[in-house]
């Protein structure tokens, strides 16, 4: 991963947005691709996936910028995952305690926040080199971008293959749903589909740049 | 580590005080979010199960766990281990505390993965009278007709399994056929283009029953209270 060394910067709008937008994680890194193509198959899942991923992020990143000076370099990794693991375990209870269908609906995709190189990035790239209050709106943009791509990917293929947005019917009993939308390939096509129209995007302003 | 060791190391008995501070704040984290959750947990799982038993068995109002086993059944308390070779199922009482039926769970290797199911069983009658699916990870549009399709749910509406006079077994298996060639009550008749999910349900419908019908038949008139 090429991404620029984020030593103390200090805050700038950017330490926010740069995880909406121009890094985005989904769209821009194309990261954290597991929970993203497998639990998006409703809008309410991927709502539900990017907000929990959200709350690890800045929780655990806070955690890492505050004893960011008593870390030993040599065991900075096994802390970092030591501390997301936690944050993971008290999504987990969280969800149950909440609902228990959305609980079954996400499945081991919860646990598997651990491993989701978004969170283990961040803290190492930003948190680690930076005071509480620029690491959390950083991890905060990055939950945001995160949330944002999971919501894009999970409403189309919600509409496309179910007729539904959030559960509600959107046209009506004549409509002949896409299943294979909600099925794992659906996953690929609409990624494929927002990554195209994002390069078309970012296409298109370079060459109105450069004329 | 490639790093060279002269540089700057630090002492290990460092390393392990930071590990060691970090572990007991994560600890505490993590305790005091399961004490704090447990009760909500323990609440939704039993709205949860009441709901699905209150499908299966309409016009229940409370919902009792049960252990049966070869010496007889004795009721379930919450979180207690099920006893060596005992079945578990969960009697429902109407209002007026009148036994509405029995529930059980039932489980078959799907085309996926496990469909679990939860069936009603009529105690006067002897048939299975609905189930509802607990979990399964079918196909969306194809294995999860057996939620949806309305001839399929014909089948449950009075599925016959009775026990046989030695009470040992039931008097005929239940059994999955073909779309359309259903003749006895104690058939399934399969989903068309869904059959391996269809034999799913009737295979754990049928370990199940063949299990806890024996064990329950001859005791029944001890959960009419």
């Amino acid at each position: 991963m090429s991404l620029p060394n984020q030593a103390d910067q200090g805050i700038t709008f950017d330490t926010f947005m740069e995880g909406v937008w121009r890094q985005n994680p989904v769209f821009v890194m194309v990261l954290g691709m597991c929970p993203t193509l497998a639990v998006t198959v409703s809008a309410v899942n991927g709502l539900s996936m990017g907000v929990a991923t959200m709350f690890v992020l800045v929780s655990s990143c806070l955690l890492v910028s505050l004893i960011r000076h008593l870390v030993p370099k040599e065991v900075r990794i096994a802390t970092y995952i030591v501390i997301i693991a936690t944050f993971v375990t008290l999504v987990d209870y969280l969800i149950q305690a909440a609902s228990l269908a959305l609980y079954e609906a996400l499945g081991a995709f919860i646990q598997l926040i651990v491993v989701n190189c978004i969170i283990l990035g961040r803290a190492e790239a930003h948190a680690a080199k930076n005071p509480p209050l620029p690491a959390m709106l950083n991890a905060l943009g990055m939950g945001i971008g995160f949330t944002i791509g999971l919501l894009a990917l999970g409403g189309v293929r919600e509409i496309l293959g179910a007729g539904q947005l959030f559960g509600v019917s959107l046209f009506g009993a004549s409509f002949q749903p896409w299943v294979v939308m909600v099925l794992p390939p659906g996953g690929f096509f609409v990624l494929g589909g927002w990554l195209l129209l994002f390069a078309w995007w970012a296409r298109r302003k370079e060459v109105r740049h450069g004329a | 580590m490639s790093e060279p060791i002269e540089t700057q190391t630090t002492p290990s008995g460092k390393m392990i005080a930071t590990m060691a501070l970090v572990a007991s704040i994560c600890g505490v984290l993590i305790v005091g979010a399961f004490e704090g959750t447990q009760d909500a947990i323990a609440e939704n799982k039993r709205i949860m199960l009441e709901r699905a038993v209150f499908k299966v068995l309409p016009g229940a109002a409370s919902v009792r766990e049960y252990a049966a086993t070869s010496t007889g059944i004795q009721p379930l308390a919450a979180g207690a281990a099920l006893p060596e070779g005992g079945v578990k199922f969960y009697a429902a009482y109407d209002q007026a505390g009148v036994l509405k039926g029995v529930a059980a769970e039932a489980a078959g290797k799907g085309y996926a993965d496990v469909v679990r199911v939860l069936y009603g069983y009529d105690a006067e009658r002897q048939v299975i009278i609905g189930i509802g699916v607990v979990s399964m990870r079918e196909t969306p549009g194809i294995g999860d007709k057996i939620i949806t399709d309305q001839t399929f749910l014909k089948n449950f509406e009075a599925l016959d399994v009775r026990v046989n006079a030695e009470l040992s077994a039931l008097a005929n298996a239940v059994k999955v056929v073909k779309h359309g060639s259903k003749q006895n009550a104690w058939e399934i008749d399969a989903i068309a283009g869904a059959t391996v999910t269809s034999k799913a349900v009737g295979r754990g419908i049928n370990e199940s029953a063949q299990k806890l019908m024996p064990l329950l038949v001859p005791h029944i008139a001890e959960l009419k209270s």
